[in-house]
């Protein structure tokens, strides 16, 4: 029947692209775990490879979760009320400010990364700390987290939640913290997951803006891609993945539970 | 108090009394400043930078614009990022759809995997084209046992198509699901009823109906594509894209007048094609 | 155009989750017959409509276009002119390329697609309007393009899903006197689903009325309203006043609130009649009651008159004669009326 030959076409068509997504990944996590990648499995599997990626790169995991966590805070302090403002002005003005929000995303990262160098490189202090790392994610993350929580805030009807408030009594900044925060918490959520995954996966950004002593782990990933043995390199990848998988999965949840309560 | 309530309603519910608007100014301040001094005041500073000359020689625009060398990567990076973007469209528009329409078992599962690559930085996926097409990858060795020689393909444009294809692909597939779910399949059936074959209804009812969908997630494929660094600094900086010559120029050479008017021009190039898919999305009125 | 004999044979539809949509459907529609297919929500008035068209396919049985068996056949295959419920109009395409989509999927010239859509155009009444945009149109004139686009390949079978629910109810009676004069002129076989009674009988020659996924009755709207074939046809369509018979008298039957004139030597039950049928008498009737409600709807007027029994009786009464409530009212009614099941 001419209908299922379709149908097995776009099914093998997807089985295909399924194929080409994960096989890869499921290379480097084998290799990562077998004694000898030229030899293939039959050489045995070991945790060796991730003793030895630990032992050498660990300060880079911890600096990119310190650089992760802090971003998320930075992120949410500045981004939450910045969603809020963007959300009740509403007009010409808040929209021209999304557009300069989302610049530092769509332009080239080695743009943004040259330009924060060449402007700040010689306050040295700043310049050699993971601060200034810091301040590259923070760019590159905040619409990650405004977006969500505006979207959030706008399906409550948030300005008429506030205005009942304010008849009640309150003032802006309670109206804030009892009103706003408590609503917005799934969406805040989300942003943080997504926020923290893309700061742990930063790159074209933190290479421009590190140094040796502020390597992150897309950083010692790239050395070692260049310079390591390919075990090395896969179970440090290995490292990796174990780390923004759950975080991915968690944002898949709450995603789904997002959207599901909006469909109520 | 009436007043004010009466010319409210006439607006957008969302609109504000004015009692409130200063809070909203207040609560833009933090982001409005860590944007001025952290994007703004810098990318300024890379503009002018761009048009000083160093040494005498001609400013970094001009250099640019006269070299074959930097204009033709621009050209290559542009193209480039076209190709990916437009094999990423057919391929994730193909399998978003598929997935989009069928239910089967572990089918949340299997899309929730094919999109975790959006959260992997460029190196990985480098690494990963290195697997699958380098010196003792997968190709290789299929291209020994068939045909007696290595297929290698990674350090070559070819893999860096691939790399930028693997993670492209799943942005489509999840916008394409999305805009899926919200076709009209009344439509279809109407273009059926008239005697539209399964092709025709794919041209004439489910392509015009993504298309917004489509040309906004094609632009943001392009952008990135445009911008992406890690994979070609992991498959071998010979490769000749415009954020590698960034790179080379600025840590090699330190002309810092050229690397910023490269940056300025790449990123110019890059804001106007989103500008153009936004002007192509927003007259489209979706009806009914 | 002429139209096609219709025949579904012995069809049934479930659906993935069990439930049959359509149990052992037998029905045959004449060539230039107009069915209207009537039914409560649920019924499976829309699925039926589907099996002819095509858009589903029978676990059970045939489905036949004059002699040939189409069961096996797409709709984009079985020469069927439909107008969906919403329209579905494609937004992409102007008026105008709606209307000849058709013609150009079966490769006509452009000349000859401009004529037809010219005839189509001034057939619906719209003539100017070949280059608006879908999104400019009224509902009215959305339903109007739907129409023209579903006749322009010349079907033999022209399907409608709930034409005119989707209008205001102004609307919706001008548009159904212009149907049934489009239909009447046309002389193609048309099958519509509608939960309107008073738009079946207005457009069907017949009407087809199903209940749970069975035929309830299949007959002229006269027959259906005069002579329902059980008591869900005859309270589905129109309304119905039900008279529990106490015994039997010398010329009639004793019911509460009076007794009813009754020829024939059976004793039934249950007694029917239509509201429009209970005369308001000045003094004296067959019955008698109180009346406890009253609603003025323009061209007549619906009393409820409560005689003792369970439910009020309902009388429309045509003369715009307000009573107070609690009133004593007489009413007469013809034993010709009256009606078992």
């Amino acid at each position: 029947m001419k209908r299922s030959t379709l149908f097995v076409g776009q099914l093998l068509f997807t089985l295909l692209v399924c194929a080409f997504m994960l096989v890869p990944v499921l290379m480097s996590l084998l290799a990562g775990l077998t004694r000898n990648y030229f030899q293939g499995i039959s050489s045995g599997l070991t945790f060796e490879w991730l003793v030895q990626v630990w032992q050498a790169y660990a300060p880079t995991v911890w600096l990119s979760l310190q650089l992760a966590a802090a971003c998320a805070l930075c992120v949410c302090v500045v981004g939450v009320p910045a969603a809020y403002g963007l959300v009740r002005m509403n007009n010409r003005f808040s929209r021209a400010f999304e557009e300069l929000m989302v610049l530092p995303v769509a332009m080239p990262g080695l743009a943004s990364a040259l330009a924060l160098l060449l402007t700040y490189g010689q306050f040295g202090e700043f310049r050699s700390s993971w601060l200034f790392i810091l301040v590259g994610h923070v760019l590159f993350t905040l619409p990650f987290l405004v977006r969500p929580v505006m979207a959030v805030m706008q399906r409550q009807h948030l300005p008429v939640l506030e205005e009942a408030a304010a008849s009640l009594g309150a003032g802006p900044i309670r109206r804030f913290f009892n009103v706003v925060l408590p609503n917005c918490r799934a969406g805040i959520l989300a942003g943080v997951l997504m926020v923290v995954t893309l700061s742990l996966g930063e790159f074209n950004l933190t290479w421009m803006l590190h140094t040796p002593m502020t390597k992150t782990l897309p950083v010692g990933l790239a050395d070692s891609y260049a310079s390591a043995r390919l075990e090395v390199a896969s179970a440090y990848t290995l490292i990796f993945l174990m780390m923004i998988v759950p975080l991915l999965i968690a944002l898949q949840a709450i995603s789904s539970r997002l959207s599901r309560g909006e469909k109520r | 108090m009436g007043s004010q309530v009466k010319a409210r309603e006439g607006r957008s519910c969302l609109t504000l009394v004015p009692r409130l608007r200063p809070t909203a100014a207040w609560a833009l301040a933090p982001a409005a400043a860590v944007l001025f001094a952290f994007w703004l005041l810098p990318l300024t500073h890379l503009i002018v930078l761009g048009g000083q000359s160093r040494d005498g020689s001609d400013n970094g625009y001009w250099q640019v614009l006269s070299s074959a060398q930097y204009l033709g990567s621009l050209a290559q990076t542009c193209m480039l990022a076209l190709v990916v973007t437009l094999a990423a469209l057919l391929v994730g528009g193909v399998s978003g759809v598929f997935l989009s329409r069928q239910r089967f078992f572990g089918r949340s599962a299997l899309v929730a995997l094919l999109t975790f690559p959006l959260a992997f930085p460029g190196v990985v996926v480098g690494f990963l084209v290195i697997l699958l097409a380098g010196r003792q990858g997968l190709f290789a060795s299929l291209g020994l046992e068939l045909a007696g020689e290595r297929w290698i393909f990674a350090y070559s444009l070819t893999g860096l198509f691939v790399g930028y294809l693997y993670f492209s692909i799943p942005r489509v597939i999840l916008t394409v699901m999305a805009a899926c779910e919200s076709l009209d399949r009344s439509l279809e059936e109407a273009a059926h009823s008239l005697g539209a074959g399964h092709w025709r209804v794919v041209c004439d009812v489910i392509v015009p109906g993504l298309a917004p969908a489509l040309v906004s997630c094609g632009a943001i494929c392009f952008a990135t594509s445009m911008g992406a660094f890690g994979t070609a600094f992991t498959l071998g900086t010979r490769l000749n894209v415009t954020p590698v010559a960034i790179y080379n120029v600025f840590t090699n050479y330190a002309n810092f007048a050229l690397a910023a008017a490269l940056s300025v021009v790449l990123g110019v190039l890059t804001w106007l094609v989103l500008l153009l898919a936004r002007t192509l999305v927003k007259p489209s009125r979706t009806v009914l | 155009m002429t139209g096609t004999t219709i025949r579904l044979e012995g069809c049934r539809k479930a659906f993935a989750d069990g439930t049959v949509a359509v149990h052992d459907l037998n029905l045959t529609i004449e060539a230039g017959e107009t069915l209207a297919i009537l039914g409560p929500s649920g019924c499976g008035k829309t699925t039926t409509l589907r099996l002819i068209a095509g858009l589903e396919r029978p676990d059970v049985g045939r489905v036949m276009f004059g002699d040939s068996d189409v069961t096996r056949l797409p709709i984009e295959r079985r020469d069927v002119g439909m107008v969906f419920q919403n329209y579905a109009l494609f937004p992409n395409l102007d008026v105008a390329g709606n209307i000849v989509y058709g013609l150009k999927v079966r490769g006509l010239s452009a000349a000859e697609r401009n004529k037809r859509c010219a005839e189509l155009l001034e057939l619906v009444g719209l003539e100017d309007h070949g280059k608006r945009r879908i999104h400019e149109l009224s509902g009215g004139q959305r339903q109007r393009v739907a129409l023209a686009r579903a006749l322009a390949p010349r079907p033999k079978v022209l399907l409608l899903d709930e034409p005119l629910a989707a209008l205001d109810a102004q609307l919706r009676e001008r548009l159904r006197g212009e149907l049934d004069q489009l239909l009447r002129g046309l002389g193609i076989t048309a099958v519509f689903v509608t939960h309107d009674q008073g738009e079946a009988m207005a457009l069907g020659d017949r009407i087809l009325v199903m209940e749970h996924g069975r035929v309830a009755q299949l007959a002229s709207p006269r027959e259906i309203y005069q002579q329902p074939a059980n008591a869900f046809v005859a309270s589905f369509v129109g309304n119905l006043n039900a008279f529990s018979v106490i015994e039997r008298t010398t010329d009639g039957l004793k019911v509460s609130g009076g007794e009813l004139p009754w020829n024939c030597t059976s004793l039934p039950t249950t007694v029917y009649c239509r509201p429009e049928h209970l005369r308001v008498m000045e003094c004296q009737g067959h019955l008698r009651g109180r009346l406890v409600g009253q609603f003025f709807q323009g061209a007549q007027s619906r009393l409820l008159v409560d005689v003792g029994a369970a439910q009020p009786l309902l009388v429309d009464s045509a003369e715009g004669v307000i009573h107070p409530t609690g009133a004593l009212i007489a009413l007469a009614v013809q034993p010709q009326v009256l009606f078992t099941l």
